[in-house]
């Protein structure tokens, strides 16, 4: 278990950026909604949990995880089952448990125990390479609770899920050409997928997107107000509440999807740089503890948790400034989001176990 | 594969995964400093736009006084209720609701929405101008429900004019700016003078509108304010008006029972006393824009109530005009006062004979009585001698040629012909016998009631011909400064014996036997003339029988008093009034309740005593002309117009 010199081992430096990110997060949630607000303390709370979560992750050897990985993915199955049946319906979707204080989002935790069995499965495989069939049942394994989340409907959170297969195998090794003839596939199923996949929503989310103008008032609204947000916030922002689009509710969903927007307009370019060094200095850090993992399956470990993470900041990030379609996309550790934040925390817990135990054996 | 191949492998994949992370946040990094470093500025004006609202706070027009310092003109709040399309959710939900709550017709609602189009989306729609306050209440309450957050309700000053439409014509009204007013640098929608006063001095009248900066959130709450520039109440402007005055002539309309016009001045500086034109239209209803069936109906209405009958009717004087003739020919030296002619009946000149109103004819008489009695034969011989040129030059230094000149808009011309005004105008020569029917005030001498005022002053003072004026004196903030009389238009001192004549014959005719008995104020020696003017000429009498317009002659009557020391002076027309003596009891009312003013006595009251008897001959109808043919008089005898040339019935 915890050996007491390991934490000379513990990266700190992550860690504080860490924290340092949920800070910014918690600022800008406080700005958002106007004081220490129900959602201010929630995600207070949301950040404690988190961190005794990580705690955990970071205690329990990664390897003893991953022999359990079997039980930890097919509990969240369960529970991602549970949820489409019993769930508490919020906005037209079902992705909540009720308990009572506590609504917890399976979804978000299928993220972390997809990245645990994805990386044992491929660490047991063979070295050298991905086979075809390998990656089929990787697929089948990824596809399971995918599908389930899409259920609920959350194909935000369920296409997460998506780079956290393809991170790890692709770092396991899987060949190029393959890579190569997905995206062709990709290419080719995409107009296929337009016409019978999507829902009309999301169709209008993306058409909208190419033209923010043709429905200045309804899914092109959010877009275009994102944008002025970002823009006016110029180099130095407008200060801490000081920020029009957000205080005064041009934006939606300030303290959710589109924090890193309130950000941006509130501590202008520069604040935006520091968040943005922050998120790349924890990739970056998680990257290097992949490197310098022991063994296979922590380096795939970090890749899968790492992959997820990293999608959904980019995404998050890139839409908050206007510049990608507008979707249900939170970013981690700064939104709002009780279940997310534990999750990303625990999964950080996981990817410092990692580092912290690159010289045990 | 061994493990130290494969850890390379792992480790140049994470290689490339590293560049690619820096990659993406470099990307990412530069798409935030495109936003907010390169087109920061015109972000800032969206967000601006967004949060920012500047609303306008219309500036009160300049309050009115009359001379005594009575309000005349004033301002009341008034709402209007808006849509601004720019915070539209959904255009025809907000038509329909409000409609349905502000009890609209929801199809006329959309309809003005359509009119609208094409303006930008951030200007109001106005839907209810002067709404009532169970409207404005319903409105606002649905506003904080944000049901309605496109829609404003918004105060703005209107104008609220004096009851029974008193002196309308010269207030004129107010409306939203045209598209030369536009033009003319006046902002969208803003409300300027469009007739009368308002219009004339609508600089002085329009003040300086505020603004108001709020902030507001997504729904369209306020929620405060920037900055707030107070608006700029219009000056303050006194009229030289008289609120007693002016109500004693329109009520003597009123009790007279027709329609017309009245232009009352001070006869020694030309300030406008009273100023009526009748029928009159309530210019409240255009305070904040007049509706389309009211304006329809003001514009089909046969009686004309837009027609700002003072300076815009055109009328033939009749016997007024013998005044012109008089002075005409007492200073150009032709004669003297005791000037005796001998009146038969009728004289001949130029071969035909031209009648007096009295068949038996007034005999033998001097100027005074002449004057008197209207007598047709001596100013025919007077006109005869005088030639058409010398009338002209004469009207035209009393005031009865072009403009008066007065401070308001739309005068019309007075025309009195001359030789080179007929040869300008038709290119023929003037044949002298169209004199003698120009000399009774016929013939193509038409004037407005305003120049026959000016005249009646200029004889009124002795020669002095004033520009008559309604702006007394302006306060710019720092108390009334008074506003200097224009300038004179011409200035002749008549000879003393002129004077002297012209004002006895005038007294005569009130106080003697003559026409304007009516008038007679005991102790004012009231001074006139009455006149009678054809509608029509005997021809187009009979080619208009059967119709329904009125045909009835107009009368005028000119008068001033007191006759040594002229204070006041002015024009009573009397649209079909038939008779010119009609007029005089209300010149009489309203000289009465100018001295009882001015003298502390209570007002007069109307009804009116009964006239003095005796006054029911009407002398100064017109009288019978020749019976010409029409080729005849077309060609060389008095170039008959439509004015001449019948034997009235009343006769």
């Amino acid at each position: 278990m915890f050996e007491r010199r390991l934490h000379f081992h513990l990266d700190w430096a992550m860690l504080i950026a860490l924290m340092a990110l949920c800070f910014i997060g918690l600022a800008n949630i406080y700005s958002a909604t106007g004081g220490p607000t129900g959602v201010y303390v929630t995600q207070i709370y949301g950040i404690v949990l988190g961190l005794v979560a990580l705690a955990i992750c970071l205690t329990i050897d990664y390897r003893t995880l991953a022999d359990k990985s079997h039980f930890v993915y097919g509990g969240v199955i369960l529970l991602l089952v549970y949820v489409l049946f019993l769930g508490v319906v919020r906005g037209g979707s079902r992705r909540w448990i009720d308990f009572g204080p506590l609504n917890l989002q399976p979804s978000e935790f299928a993220k972390a125990a997809l990245a645990l069995v994805l990386a044992k499965f491929f660490a047991d495989g063979r070295r050298g390479g991905v086979s075809r069939s390998d990656l089929l049942i990787a697929g089948a394994i990824t596809v399971v609770p995918l599908v389930l989340i899409a259920r609920q409907p959350d194909l935000g959170t369920a296409v997460t899920l998506v780079p956290v297969l393809f991170a790890t195998a692709f770092v396991a090794g899987m060949p190029m050409r393959i890579f190569g003839i997905l995206a062709l596939v990709g290419v080719l199923v995409a107009p296929v997928a337009w016409k019978f996949a999507l829902q009309d929503y999301q169709k209008e989310r993306i058409s909208t997107f190419l033209d923010p103008s043709q429905d200045a008032k309804g899914a092109g609204y959010q877009q275009i107000q994102a944008r002025i947000t970002v823009g006016s916030g110029g180099v130095w922002g407008k200060g801490f509440q000081k920020g029009t689009q957000g205080q005064l509710r041009f934006l939606p969903v300030a303290h959710n999807d589109f924090i890193f927007s309130v950000q941006a307009e509130e501590h202008g370019f520069a604040g935006v740089l520091i968040a943005l060094g922050l998120y790349l200095f924890v990739i970056l850090r998680a990257l290097e503890a992949a490197a310098l993992a022991k063994d296979r399956l922590g380096s795939f470990l970090v890749l899968g948790v790492l992959a997820s993470f990293t999608f959904q900041v980019v995404y998050n990030i890139t839409m908050s400034a206007g510049l990608a379609p507008v979707k249900g996309l939170t970013l981690p550790l700064m939104s709002y989001g009780g279940s997310s934040m534990i999750a990303t925390l625990a999964g950080f817990g996981l990817i410092l176990n990692v580092r912290m135990r690159r010289f045990t054996n | 594969m061994s493990v130290a191949e494969d850890r390379r492998r792992i480790a140049l994949r994470l290689h490339v995964l590293q560049w690619g992370a820096v990659g993406v946040f470099t990307a990412l990094a530069m798409g935030f400093w495109f936003l907010q470093v390169v087109q920061h500025a015109r972000y800032e004006e969206m967000a601006e736009n967004n949060h920012q609202r500047t609303l306008a706070l219309r500036a009160p027009r300049g309050v009115l006084f009359d001379r005594n310092g009575t309000v005349l003109v004033e301002n009341r709040h008034s709402f209007t209720i808006s849509i601004v399309r720019e915070h539209s959710k959904n255009l025809e939900h907000t038509v329909a609701l409000l409609s349905a709550v502000a009890h609209l017709d929801a199809q006329q609602v959309q309809q003005i929405v359509d009119r609208h189009r094409n303006e930008p989306s951030y200007r109001p729609i106005v839907v209810v101008e002067d709404a009532t306050l169970a409207q404005v209440a319903a409105v606002t309450a649905r506003r904080l429900d944000t049901e309605l957050p496109d829609v404003v309700v918004e105060e703005v000053p209107a104008r609220r004019y004096p009851a029974e439409a008193m002196a309308a014509h010269l207030f004129g009204y107010v409306g939203q700016a045209n598209d030369a007013q536009v033009e003319a640098g006046a902002t969208q929608g803003a409300i300027v003078g469009q007739q009368g006063l308002e219009k004339a001095y609508n600089d002085l009248l329009m003040g300086t509108d505020g603004a108001k900066r709020v902030v507001v959130n997504s729904v369209g709450r306020e929620i405060r304010t920037l900055e707030e520039i107070a608006p700029r109440e219009g000056r303050r402007v006194q009229l030289t008006i008289d609120t007693d005055l002016q109500k004693a002539a329109e009520d003597g309309f009123r009790l007279a029972g027709f329609n017309g016009a009245a232009l009352i001045l001070d006869p020694r500086d030309g300030e406008v006393l009273t100023y009526a034109s009748l029928p009159s239209y309530d210019p409240n209803d255009f305070s904040v824009g007049i509706d389309r069936a009211t304006w329809n109906s003001l514009n089909t209405d046969k009686l004309k109530p837009l027609q700002n009958r003072v300076l815009q009717g055109r009328y033939s004087p009749g016997s007024i005009f013998k005044i012109v003739v008089a002075t005409a020919a007492l200073e150009e030296g032709l004669v003297t006062p005791d000037h005796r002619i001998t009146c038969n009946g009728g004289a001949n000149f130029f071969g035909r004979f031209f009648k007096c109103h009295l068949k038996g004819g007034h005999g033998s008489m001097d100027m005074r009585h002449a004057i008197e009695k209207s007598c047709n034969v001596y100013f025919y011989t007077l006109g005869n001698m005088l030639g058409v040129d010398k009338i002209h030059k004469w009207a035209e230094k009393l005031g009865m040629v072009g403009k008066t000149g007065i401070d308001l808009p739309n005068e019309q011309e007075s025309i009195v012909p001359s030789t080179e005004w007929k040869r300008k105008r038709t290119g023929e020569k003037w044949y002298a016998g169209e004199t003698i029917s120009v000399s009774i005030g016929q013939g193509q001498v038409t004037v407005t009631p305003a120049s026959l005022a000016v005249m009646i002053s200029t004889v009124a003072n002795g020669g002095t011909r004033v520009t008559p004026h309604v702006l007394k004196a302006i306060d710019e903030g720092q108390g009334w400064k008074p506003v200097p009389a224009p300038a004179v238009a011409d200035a002749v001192a008549f000879k003393p014996d002129t004077l002297a004549a012209l004002r006895e014959g005038l007294w005569m005719v009130v106080n003697a036997s003559g026409t304007g008995g009516r008038a007679r104020l005991p102790g004012y020696d009231v001074a006139g003339k009455t006149g009678t003017a054809q509608v029509i000429s005997n021809q187009g009498r009979q080619a208009a029988r059967g119709t329904d317009r009125d045909l009835r002659d107009h009368g005028f009557f000119v008068f001033f008093a007191p006759r040594d020391n002229p204070q006041i002076a002015g024009v009573i027309f009397a649209e079909h009034g038939e008779h010119g003596y009609l007029g005089a009891p209300i010149a009489k009312h309203v000289i009465d309740t100018y001295f009882a003013k001015k003298e502390g006595r209570p007002l007069p009251q109307l009804p009116l005593p009964a006239p003095p008897a005796g006054a029911d001959e009407d002398p100064d109808s017109p009288p019978a002309l020749p019976a010409v043919d029409v080729a005849d008089a077309r060609g060389a005898v008095s170039g008959t117009t439509s004015a001449d040339g019948r034997v009235p019935e009343t006769n």
